[in-house]
């Protein structure tokens, strides 16, 4: 018995270690891989010897772009030999031993997969500063993890209604622009947002749109009006997005309304149209959307542009509306509760070096904000007008500000009944409703049959 | 009915289980080895997700992180309810249905509470979210199970065999150890892999109680949903799948080969 039991223990334990050398040999190696990997390995070693940092897949990438456009319309150089690192800058905090804990959107940072560069791993070996990194979803659970004052982050990615709530309550500390010398790169355009004025707190770490992506096979013409997603033909064809803030927003733009609005008679119309809207949505998603639009499974869906350009699926086209949409922001901004600023700065510059920041967009599949990075990117993606949209359809779209508690909870309410409405509860409910009524009703039904039998069985004895 | 066909009936039941349980992690197998990101179709095989699972640092540190806090607190956990269960086994029959009913009430309320009162009392004592939170408060949704396992060893043990025990000359300790412990064994491993589990695929907990430097798995995963769950979680989930069913299997063919050979002793002697 014992025996057995201490077996069972030790293959216990043996499943954890085995799972965890696996890890760590793993690991190991990665230090390995990463001169395995062509590309990281100039890169390191380049980091080392202090000269230019350019990988050579990128390296001939920007080359044969360069050849295909004429590079005096660029801000910036195109080639990527022009933008070494300052190693003096990033020796600073050598050999102290510091770290980082950096906050940010799953999947968002370019991790050395598919030939890209590992940001955090090359920035680790270029400064010597140590970055944990974790991962949120939402903007809310961000808010929540800060506001708790248990969680202490460096570095966090917030959207842009999300900045202007964390200045508003005093959550983000001033950037030194001092330490960010890579902010000569940025647009101007983006250096003054409506979320952040003067840029005190933040700077853009991507930027994308709202737009409809359709599937080219099951739409009869190309969609250029929100309009759409209230047309008969498509109903059950169309997938809308799962969240509150997005589905208003596109809403009210259709309505011809600011995305910010605050006037309650407005959102309440918006609502109205939402409810109008709902037996026409096959369903509301967020990611599923990838999985229904690359099988065909829907003609027109609601998501940010940039990831439409990730669907496995060639059919697949992308509008923006000519009501205008929404033009957000993901920015880089220190907290309060920050322990090491100038890292944090370092590590902020660092993502906007233009080499890094190129290859971060392209494998996030937004826009940048970083003219150099921009100069850098393939012309196929520089000209792209869903990533880059022409400026008159910037002209008309918005970015999302910080709205009243009092806006934000009716904007709840509102969604939530778009929810309930309909007769989409009742759909759903009456399946499992007539299965449990079935179930009493045969048991009524047997129970009564063999009173019954019993009775006569008493009345047969008696 | 005849005897055949209810056989064949029963077969096709259990077939359609095993299929209602299986299919889903076969499917998620197979396209662990897709060539593109699509969770629908077929592009052709790869080993591409193996491979850059185990270069890609966020998976691999979330990975040691839930083994990590897995490991420990369900060891702790197993101490800890172990200790528990035999208290309250000894206690007087009122205050035992009471205290056992205590023991229920965090099995029964909606993980998410366990979460949400947790980070409430961490924050309320200033203590900052980390690795050490993450564990303790694995601990704390851990220790009922581990009760409620080990109670049902200890009510079919012979209360008298302690006793006897310690007549024929143990001390309270050798008692407990040779004599106690490998009657509710049993109980206390089960209790212990049933807090590895749950320790392994709790998402609601460490939610709220994860930190800046550690998060696990599951939170992980659940951050990937504004792009799109990468497959090289298939490929993990894939590995892991296949790691405990082959540690099953062993486990099993030792058991059989050990009953054998108990067998032959016995008629040996």
């Amino acid at each position: 018995m014992r025996k057995r039991i201490s077996l069972c223990l030790l293959s216990l334990l043996l499943i954890a270690f085995l799972i965890l050398s696996t890890g760590g040999s793993c690991r190991l190696p990665s230090g390995v891989t990463v001169s395995a990997d062509p590309a990281s390995e100039v890169a390191g070693a380049n980091a080392i010897d202090g000269s230019a940092n350019v990988s050579d897949a990128s390296d001939e990438t920007s080359n044969s772009g360069s050849e295909a456009d004429s590079s005096d319309t660029l801000p910036f150089s195109d080639d990527w030999d022009d933008y070494p690192y300052d190693e003096q800058y990033y020796s600073q905090l050598r050999g102290q031993g510091t770290s980082i804990n950096f906050y940010n959107w799953g999947e968002n940072i370019a991790d050395g997969s598919d030939g890209f560069v590992d940001i955090i791993s090359e920035f680790e070996a270029l400064t010597d500063i140590r970055v944990y990194y974790t991962n949120f979803a939402t903007n809310e659970e961000l808010y929540a993890k800060l506001k708790s004052g248990a969680a202490s982050y460096d570095v966090i990615v917030p959207s842009d209604y999300m900045v202007a709530r964390m200045i508003k309550e005093d959550m983000l500390l001033p950037l030194n622009y001092e330490n960010l010398p890579n902010v000569r790169y940025m647009d101007p355009a983006f250096m003054d947002p409506v979320y952040d004025p003067g840029s005190i707190y933040s700077l853009p770490y991507d930027w994308n749109t709202v737009g409809l992506i359709y599937n080219t096979k099951l739409v009869d013409e190309p969609p250029d009006s929100w309009g759409v997603l209230w047309d008969e033909r498509y109903a059950g064809n169309i997938l809308m997005f799962n969240n509150s803030r997005d589905a208003f927003g596109l809403t009210l733009k259709y309505l011809g309304y600011s995305l910010n609005t605050e006037d309650p008679d407005e959102l309440r119309e918006a609502a109205e149209l939402l409810k109008q809207q709902k037996p026409l949505v096959q369903a509301y998603v967020m990611d599923q959307m990838f999985d229904k639009m690359e099988n065909d499974e829907a003609a027109i869906a609601t998501y940010y542009s940039g990831d439409a350009l990730l669907i496995d699926n060639e059919n697949i086209a992308i509008a923006i509306p000519k009501e205008g949409t929404n033009q957000f922001v993901d920015a880089v901004c220190i907290p309060a509760v920050a322990k090491n600023k100038l890292g944090a700065e370092m590590f902020i510059n660092f993502l906007n070096e233009p080499t890094i920041n190129a290859q971060n967009v392209e494998f996030i599949g937004y826009a940048t904000a970083n003219l150099a990075a921009y100069s850098l990117l393939d012309e196929e993606l520089r000209s792209d007008p869903v990533l880059y949209p022409p400026q008159e359809v910037l002209d008309n779209s918005e970015m999302f500000i910080n709205l009243s508690d009092e806006t934000n909870l009716l904007l709840d309410q509102l969604w939530t009944e778009v929810m309930a409405s309909n007769k989409n509860i009742l759909s759903w409910g009456i399946l499992p409703g007539a299965t449990i009524f079935a179930i009493v009703a045969a048991k009524a039904w047997y129970r009564r049959k063999t009173a019954l039998r019993h009775h006569y069985m008493t009345e047969d004895i008696l | 009915m005849t005897k055949k066909q209810n056989r064949i009936v029963s077969n096709l039941y259990i077939f359609i289980i095993m299929a209602f349980l299986y299919v889903p992690i076969l499917v998620m197998i197979i396209y662990s080895f897709n060539n593109s990101k699509s969770r629908g179709a077929w592009s052709g095989f790869t080993w591409k997700w193996y491979s850059d699972l185990f270069q890609n640092d966020a998976i691999m540190t979330a990975l040691t992180t839930t083994l990590i806090v897995a490991v420990v607190s369900s060891l702790i956990a197993t101490v800890l309810g172990t200790a528990a269960a035999i208290g309250i086994h000894a206690m007087k029959k009122r205050s035992r249905t009471v205290i056992m009913n205590f023991t229920y009430l965090p099995v029964m309320s909606p993980e998410i509470i366990m979460g949400v009162s947790l980070m409430l009392l961490f924050v309320l004592f200033q203590v900052k979210f980390s690795l050490l939170t993450i564990i303790a408060a694995h601990i704390t949704f851990n220790v009922p199970y581990i009760i409620l396992s080990v109670m049902p060893k200890l009510r079919q043990m012979d209360v008298h065999l302690y006793e006897a025990a310690m007549d024929l000359g143990c001390t309270p300790l050798q008692a407990f150890l040779k004599v106690m412990l490998p009657e509710i064994m049993p109980g206390i491993i089960t209790g212990c892999l049933i807090a590895f589990t749950f320790s392994l695929d709790d998402f609601n907990v460490s939610y709220f109680v994860s930190g800046e430097r550690a998060q696990t798995l599951p939170v992980l995963i659940y951050s990937m949903t504004r792009k799109r769950v990468s497959p090289e979680i298939n490929a993990l989930s894939a590995i892991i799948f296949v790691v405990v069913l082959a540690v099953l299997i062993i486990v099993n063919v030792n058991d059989v080969r050990r009953e054998k050979k108990q067998q032959r002793g016995g008629r040996h002697a």
